[in-house]
């Protein structure tokens, strides 16, 4: 699973989530049997504007890499964010994802990030 | 003249700065042309030129004289007399004066100067007057890059070409250069600059010279640049490496004595820098200047540089147990950097230079002397904290080097360590007067110290090498004065015997891992001690080769101890005892040693010398022999097993080593005759289980042996085989049979295998297919008639090493137009006759295979007829196809006509499937209903005829057995079956032949080079991909269909294959989303996959109307049991998804 999300490139940096620590291999949570995944990211800073697009960012990686039967939930890890709550609101309302994605500056971006870096 | 009068227009293009420079050059060019060829001489071009040389346009005289100065230098090796040339310089002497034609100045006085004295040179006053003239008016730095490099160029050449006239300059001259150089940056210009201090610093060697009153400014100049390190590493092209500049630099810096009061001290303040570049490199020019400079002025050096040394050796961050693993036996343990190599390197020659002092500091090191006696305080490795094991290995080396440098250094470290050690390991005792004497009466009772064994070993190693590397020493007069050899021929006994303890002691846990190692490499080290070496006696030697031997019998449970031991006999050069010892061990009939562990030390130590290796395949083939003949009379099934083994070993490892080794044919032969021989004389014959499997490695072996004997032995063998042959009661061989004649084979009833044959024949027959196919195309074999009809029986029994006999036999015979009959009574036009037009079969008797001569073609049939069908007898058809399969490919690889026969056979074999009645045959009606159900593994074995005719075989038919091959014989193949198959495909109708039709084509394709299936993408991919789909629906046929999808990905990676992709995108996509999911196969999955991800590289606008099919079909594939399709799919669906991001939701 983290292998997945591990090369996302950061909106800001040009350096991959992996190597920001935004995401690490314990903060994130699969059950097989019930077909669940949840992933705590961690932004950079407490203020980041961007955690909303490194969050879009995860959830359309693993939109594309995971089977449809799985559920995803992505959340801030508690207390890095000051807007902790409504970043998380955002992100896991199907109709506000969708919406977002219908934005193709926002679009044109998360596709930046998900470019491949591995060969 | 013509040209001539072109002069001025080419003039004016060159000196016109707005013509391009593809039309200047070419004016230079058709211009010295006119002068090489003495159209026109250089009086009257200067005389041309006048104007342009002294015009006061700058920038048009500054072009008049690089052109006079251009010319020059193409007329490089054109003579001049010395009026001409004595002009030329006056005038560009004087030109240098002109800054704003300064390049045409420069150039011309370099070409001048780098004349060649037998062609007209300038003169030494000439010379000295460039020089003056240089000095004064040229600002060196002031100059462009390419201007600098000119002018450091002229300054190299002076020094190099004019030295006397030059160094009468003195002062004047270092003083100038020294400010032409400062300063410099440009690589290019620095590999001159510190060239031209190179030289100079020979020019001026005196002392109390011009340049000793310079050597401080000089240097500080090039201290500089140390160490090189470019800031700017993408910058222009620059093609000088830091490599090159550093050496030119250390060349500078070593050029003259006189830098030594500057340069050291420089030199050791890098050392203690952090950069491991500058350590490297500082550690590089100390070496090199300590020769340069000279004992006396480095005398005071050699503590500062001594502890500097220290220091790099001891703080490299190096782990330096792990060495003990990985490198084995190779080395001494120290995985090595390069600035430890190269501290070790300049320690080396401290020593060499100046071994009294140097040894002296070393010897009496208190760092040194404190390790040594902390560290042999522990007893084991383990115990040993990880920063003094280190400190270990560092003193390990740094003995071992001080050791080696030359016979007193070696004494004074014996003196100072080699007791203490031996103390440390209660190898000693004093007497009363305080000498030390060995103490034999030492019981090897506790584990020693591995500190200490560790460092003897290190000194014994230095001894080893020291002696090795020294004539005299091996001599007995010098040895036996010096006290290193006296303390080392007393101890020598003990140290073997406490090495070998420490193996005893051993198990084989990680924990004493570091014991076994220095324990065998000490013993190694005493084995390899030269022969005629005193000290060490040709008893010990004996004894360590003893111990290992006794490992590799006993201790075979010790896995990494027996590994070691096997390594380090592989290395020593062993006498008879080891030998011996070494081949008994295949006769040896307990089991306490494995046997896959017996035959891996055999082979190992088989292959390292010739006169070994002839042993152990005696001792190899003795073995063998002993277990077959047990195999052959007692049907002894654990003789079995172990010939079986023996023989794999003799054929996998030992062969391939003999064909290195030269000259072993006798042995080889005689091998060979000697299974034979064995088969003769043992005529009850009951082998049984493992009769198959022995039976194979004993036909491997023969081919082999037989493949690389020369064409007289293989003639005996064939010669002896073919005795034996007759001798068989079941083989009846008449010598004196009509070319149509067929082999009376009494008393064999036709049935549908081989049960019939004795084991015994079927030995003796596999054996002789072998032999066969193993021999040299000139090798004579008898009777070749009477043996060809014999293959030709066995054949239609399913024998396949007969077919394969056969495919090597026309592979091999010369043809007719040859004239000469070289060997062979039997050419191959002869053997083809007999091949397929032999009647084998009597269709109204289908009792014994008799055949009456003279009886009408419609009851006869050969082997081509045989193959489009035998009455009532699918297995027959079968056998039939399949030899024909190999003959195919033996005519094939010669690039025989036949062969285009025998296809069109396997084609009609292929479409008879259908009904479609095309067989020449005069069987009845009756017959065609029962060929409907057999027919489809007919078809299938006329299929995978094509295979064999294709594929590169392992067995027969190639480089190794003599094959006559043809190069690019598949390609001529493929594109003479492709049509051929494809049409028929076009025509037939019936699901099955086509599915056969396209197996067969899979075969062709798949073996085919993938160049040749490029050019010809176009008309294969439709039928590609029909043969794939058509294919993936059963699942026997997966390893065709995995090959033909990897041709597929073949084509879709390449460059020329891709126009027909795109044409096909549509069919090929589909045809890949079909394969995404098949059962039956992972890399198939995975390949289809992978081949997606290529296709999703093509144009958009081609593959877009695909791309929600293939993100749906592959979203199964992210569910998929493996690892490595779930992790393709993955690629692929991101690859997909994002050529058009704007639909994320599918």
């Amino acid at each position: 699973m983290f292998y997945h999300i591990r090369d996302i490139k950061d909106p800001e940096h040009p350096y991959s989530l992996e190597e920001l620590k935004v995401i690490t291999e314990d903060a994130i949570e699969v059950d097989d049997k019930r077909s669940y995944v949840r992933v705590t990211f961690t932004p950079t800073v407490e203020h980041c504007s961007m955690a909303t697009v490194i969050g879009l960012c995860l959830r359309v990686k693993l939109l594309r890499s995971l089977p449809s039967r799985y559920k995803v939930d992505i959340k801030v890890a508690p207390g890095t964010h000051a807007t902790e709550a409504a970043v998380n609101k955002q992100l896991n309302d199907k109709e506000r994802v969708a919406a977002a994605l219908e934005n193709p500056n926002l679009l044109d971006m998360v596709d930046e990030c998900l470019a491949p870096s591995y060969g | 003249m013509a040209q001539l009068s072109q002069l001025t227009q080419y003039i004016e293009s060159y000196v016109d700065s707005s013509r391009s420079s593809t039309q200047q050059a070419a004016s230079v060019d058709a211009i010295a042309y006119l002068l090489k060829n003495d159209i026109l001489t250089l009086e009257t071009l200067v005389r041309e030129m006048g104007m342009y040389l002294t015009t006061t346009d700058n920038i048009i005289r500054a072009r008049g004289i690089l052109l006079l100065a251009e010319l020059l230098t193409r007329l490089a090796s054109k003579p001049l007399d010395n009026v001409t040339i004595h002009s030329l310089i006056s005038f560009f002497t004087d030109r240098l004066a002109d800054w704003r034609a300064l390049r045409g100045a420069l150039l011309g006085c370099l070409a001048l100067m780098k004349r060649k004295s037998n062609i007209g040179r300038v003169t030494d006053n000439d010379a000295r007057a460039v020089a003056q003239a240089y000095l004064e008016n040229v600002q060196v730095q002031s100059l462009g890059q390419h201007d600098r490099k000119l002018c450091f160029e002229i300054l190299e050449c002076l020094l190099d070409h004019y030295p006397e006239s030059v160094a009468s300059l003195g002062d004047d001259l270092v003083y100038g250069i020294c400010g032409a150089i400062d300063g410099e940056k440009d690589p290019r210009c620095l590999m001159l600059t510190f060239h031209i201090v190179e030289i100079l610093a020979r020019l001026f060697p005196d002392p109390s010279g011009p340049l000793a009153s310079f050597a401080g400014d000089l240097f500080d100049i090039l201290g500089c640049y140390f160490p090189i390190h470019f800031t700017h590493p993408q910058g222009e092209d620059v093609d000088v490496k830091r490599d090159d500049l550093s050496r030119a630099l250390m060349l500078a810096f070593s050029s003259t004595p006189l830098f030594e009061p500057f340069a050291i001290p420089l030199l050791l303040e890098k050392l203690s820098s952090s950069l491991p570049l500058a350590k490297v490199d500082s550690l590089k020019y100390l070496s090199n200047c300590l020769l340069k400079y000279g004992d006396d002025r480095m005398t005071k050096h050699v503590e500062a540089i001594w502890f500097s040394v220290k220091d790099a050796i001891f703080c490299s961050e190096q782990e330096p147990m792990l060495s003990l693993a990985s490198e084995l036996l190779d080395h001494v343990g120290f995985q090595e950097n390069e600035i430890v190599t190269e501290a070790f390197i300049l320690l080396q020659k401290v020593i060499l230079e100046n071994s009294g002092l140097s040894l002296s500091l070393i010897v009496g090191d208190k760092d040194i002397n404190m390790i040594v006696n902390t560290v042999t305080s522990f007893r084991s490795y383990n115990d040993i904290p990880l920063q003094s094991k280190h400190k270990l290995c560092a003193i390990g080396r740094i003995l071992y080097v001080s050791a080696k440098a030359s016979i007193t250094c070696c004494n004074r470290v014996f003196e100072s360590f080699f007791f203490r050690l031996m103390d440390t390991l209660g190898l000693s005792v004093r007497n009363s007067s305080g000498d030390c004497l060995p103490n034999y009466d030492y019981v090897f009772s506790e584990r020693l110290n591995f500190g200490a064994l560790y460092l003897c070993s290190e000194l014994l190693a230095a001894c080893r090498d020291l002696v090795v590397g020294s004539e005299e020493l091996k001599s007995k007069s010098v040895s036996a004065q010096e006290s290193w050899c006296c303390m080392l021929h007393s101890f020598s006994c003990l140290l073997m015997k406490a090495f070998s303890s420490v193996l005893d002691a051993s198990t084989d846990k990680d924990a004493y891992e570091a014991d076994i190692y220095s324990g065998v490499k000490g013993l190694q080290i005493l084995a390899t001690f030269p022969g005629e070496f005193l000290p060490i006696s040709k008893s010990i030697f004996e004894n360590v080769l003893l111990t290992f031997i006794s490992i590799i019998i006993e201790d075979f449970n010790k896995t990494l101890l027996w590994k070691l031991a096997l390594k380090a006999l592989k290395a020593l050069s062993y006498n008879y005892i080891v030998v011996e010892k070494i081949v008994s061990l295949m006769f040896l009939d307990d089991f306490g040693l494995p046997f896959q562990l017996r035959l891996e030390a055999i082979s190992d130590i088989g292959t390292t010398g010739l006169n070994v290796m002839l042993k152990i395949v005696q001792g190899l083939e003795d073995a063998i022999f002993a277990n077959l003949s047990e195999v052959y009379v007692h049907g002894n099934l654990k003789s079995a097993k172990i010939a079986v083994q023996l023989l794999e070993c003799y054929s996998n490892k030992l062969l391939p080593g003999i064909h290195g080794a030269g000259d072993f044919e006798d042995v080889l032969s005689r091998f060979a005759v000697n299974i034979w021989n064995q088969i003769e004389n043992s005529m009850a014959f009951s082998v049984g289980a493992q009769e198959n499997e022995l039976l194979n490695a004993t036909m491997t072996a023969m081919k082999l042996a037989v493949g690389s004997c020369s064409e007289g032995s293989q003639g005996k063998i064939i010669k002896k085989a073919y005795s034996v042959l007759s001798s068989c009661p079941s083989f009846t061989l008449k010598e004196s049979m009509p070319i149509t004649g067929t082999v009376q084979l009494e008393g064999l009833q036709h049935t549908q295998d081989l049960e019939c044959f004795s084991c015994r024949d079927k030995w003796v027959i596999s054996l002789f297919a072998s032999a066969i196919i193993a021999v040299r195309p000139q090798t004579h074999i008898p009777n070749i008639r009477v043996v060809l009809h014999l293959f030709m029986t066995i054949l239609l029994k399913g024998h396949v090493p007969a077919a394969q006999a056969l495919g090597s036999m026309v592979n091999k015979l010369c043809p007719k137009s040859n004239g000469v009959e070289i060997s062979s009574n039997c050419t191959l036009e002869d053997a083809l006759d007999i091949i397929f037009n032999t009647s084998l079969w009597d269709s109204h008797n289908h009792g014994p295979l008799k055949r009456c001569s003279g009886i009408g073609v419609d009851n006869e049939m050969g082997l081509a007829n045989l193959c489009l069908g035998a009455p009532n007898c699918q297995l027959l058809q079968v056998c039939a196809i399949e030899g024909l399969a190999w003959i195919g490919k033996g005519l094939l690889l010669r690039g025989h006509e036949k062969f285009k026969d025998i296809t069109m056979i396997f084609l009609r074999c292929l479409l008879s499937s259908g009904g479609i009645d095309n067989l020449p045959l005069n069987h009845g009606s009756l017959e065609n209903n029962q060929e409907q159900d057999v027919l489809p593994s007919v078809a299938k074995s006329a299929a995978d005829a094509f295979h064999v005719l294709m594929s590169d075989s392992e067995i027969c038919l190639n480089k190794k057995f003599h094959a006559n091959i043809r190069p690019l014989y598949k390609q001529r193949f493929f594109s003479s079956v492709l049509p051929i198959l494809v049409s028929s495909m076009a025509e037939s109708r019936l699901s099955n032949t086509r599915s056969m039709l396209y197996r067969a084509l899979a075969h062709v394709i798949s073996d085919t080079p993938l160049i040749a299936v490029l050019s010809e993408a176009k008309k294969i991919i439709p039928i590609l991909l029909d043969s794939l789909s058509v294919l993936s629906t059963y699942n026997l046929d997966k390893d065709i269909l995995y090959s033909l999808l990897l041709v597929l990905s073949g084509i879709l990676m390449d460059k020329n294959g891709q126009e027909t992709v795109v044409e096909n995108a549509h069919s090929i996509i589909n045809c890949l989303i079909g394969l995404v999911g098949y059962p039956h196969m992972m890399v198939v999955r995975e390949t289809a996959i992978q081949c997606l991800v290529a296709m999703s590289r093509l144009p958009h606008a081609r593959i877009y109307p695909m791309r929600t099919q293939v993100l749906r079909s592959v979203q199964k594939a992210l569910d998929d049991p493996k690892r490595a399709v779930r992790h393709e799919a993955v690629r692929c669906r991101q690859a997909w998804a994002s050529i058009a991001s704007r639909s994320l939701h599918f």
